[in-house]
């Protein structure tokens, strides 16, 4: 299963997925770069961001790759990575995506994950691969 | 304590804290339409944002539940929150400010000069919990008591000595460790409260100094990342090596201060269940991979949730098999950056 995913510079969301055993493609780090465009079925992956319970989780280089239509189509589920110390904004911006574009929070992990994360998360996107589970919209 | 010894014991602490300060014999003014990591902006931004104090926390509010406490367990929390602290006033007038000359961007001193502050708000956040459910003379005991552990002691004593030490990067391990580890053994208590529905309003409050050292640990941890990336790979198997060494230290004294604190009340297993599970974060703040193996981190989940009350496995797909699927409820979100 693709994974498309956003990391900053801090890159811990990056040294995650390049843990898992399934091809990724990063996000563009500076919100003016040209954003990618997918014609196959992925699973997003995206930390959190911002100051407060409304203002800005999602990463905005995640919202302006899913502003494109055909992007969204092929979105199956969102892996949301962040600290459970950040209390109720824990991995809030996955669970925002999944309610803004219909699909489920596949996984949560904390920071760089660790080794039963990786497991849990590639076994569980074999599974993904294999079901006939609906794209958004 | 008299006022004289009072005054004595400050004295000697400032002797301590002017040993090795450097000051900058230069400064160039601060230019933040010219930030060169915008990690830099991304946390002032949150940490101003995160912004509070302690007086906009009804606690008050627990005054009728802290009376259903039994004495053990008032003693007990008193104990926990003086020794919380001790750990943020050593990071608010040292450990953020020791920091601060080894800051490579002018960004990073001023992020560092917040959080300097807002240990030093956290610091005095106890005494507002102590002065609305205790009395003085119980306040000067708990007090008292911190100074003479022998646990806490310690903890103080070994991060301390690495703060004087002479190693930029040294230091930002330490700090990491304190910010992301040595707290944990006093945040189970109130977490713990609050599971069982008692202090809940001091929980609220606890969550928000959890909030600020979760941002101060990935902070100082980046910036040890950052600073790690010009080392040769001798020193950097140095460093890694002296992390897993002051880890161990630090572990097998909040192992025993852990057992002195929750013997009494039969909860130490349970709590260093908590630590490692955020010694194991600590060490991926540093960049480093997750030492301690699942079966000794399976916090008690009404610790997690008090923690973060939607960290429940049921919001994992993979990890419940799909069948407890839910589509997260709607949220308002700013829909002028969403096209759709």
């Amino acid at each position: 299963m693709l994974l498309v995913y956003y990391s900053s510079s801090s890159g811990y969301t990056h040294r995650f997925v390049g843990k898992l055993r399934h091809p990724s493609l990063r996000l563009p780090i500076l919100t003016k770069d040209e954003t990618l465009r997918i014609e196959e079925p992925f699973v997003l992956v995206t930390p959190t961001y911002g100051a407060g319970p409304n203002r800005g989780a999602v990463p905005k280089q995640v919202i302006k790759f899913l502003n494109i239509e055909s992007n969204r189509r092929h979105l199956m589920g969102v892996i949301g990575a962040g600290n459970t110390n950040f209390g109720e904004e824990y991995c809030r911006a996955a669970h925002r995506v999944a309610a803004k574009c219909h699909v489920p929070v596949l996984y949560r992990v904390e920071l760089l994950g660790t080794p039963e994360d990786v497991e849990a998360v590639n076994l569980g996107l074999d599974k993904l691969c294999a079901s006939s589970l609906k794209t958004a919209m | 304590m008299t006022a004289a010894d009072a005054a004595a014991e400050c004295e000697l602490g400032r002797e301590l804290n002017v040993e090795n300060l450097t000051l900058a014999s230069h400064v160039d003014a601060i230019n933040w339409n010219r930030v060169i990591d915008p990690v830099d902006d991304d946390v002032w931004d949150r940490l101003t944002g995160n912004f509070w104090l302690p007086e906009k926390v009804p606690l008050s509010n627990d005054v009728p539940s802290w009376a259903t406490l039994t004495e053990q367990e008032k003693t007990l929390t008193m104990r926990v929150f003086t020794g919380l602290t001790l750990l943020d006033t050593i990071q608010g007038t040292v450990g953020a400010i020791s920091l601060i000359p080894d800051a490579v961007t002018p960004h990073e001193e001023a992020v560092l000069t917040n959080i300097a502050f807002m240990e030093s708000v956290h610091a005095k956040s106890y005494s507002s919990i102590f002065s609305t459910l205790c009395s003085t003379k119980e306040i000067d005991e708990a007090f008292r008591w911190s100074r003479e552990n022998t646990y806490l002691q310690s903890k103080a004593d070994i991060i301390l000595s690495y703060y004087r030490g002479d190693d930029p990067l040294k230091r930002k391990v330490a700090s990491t460790l304190l910010e992301s580890f040595l707290f944990y053994s006093g945040f189970y208590l109130p977490m713990y409260w609050s599971a069982h529905a008692k202090l809940t309003n001091t929980a609220d409050l606890i969550r928000l100094i959890i909030r600020d050292e979760a941002v101060h640990g990935y902070y100082i941890g980046y910036k040890y990342q950052r600073g790690l990336e010009s080392q040769s790979e001798e020193r950097k198997q140095e460093l890694k090596d002296y992390t897993m060494n002051l880890m161990f230290e630090l572990y097998e004294n909040e192992v025993a201060y852990t057992h002195d604190l929750y013997d009494s009340v039969g909860l130490a297993e349970d709590c260093k269940k908590f630590l490692h599970y955020n010694a194991n974060k600590a060490l991926m703040n540093l960049g480093y991979e997750a030492m301690f193996p699942k079966e000794l981190t399976d916090v008690n989940p009404a610790i997690l949730a008090a923690l973060s009350p939607n960290s429940d496995e049921n919001h994992d797909f993979f990890s419940g098999s799909g069948s407890s699927y839910v589509i997260g409820k709607a949220e308002n979100t700013e829909d002028e950056d969403w096209d759709f």
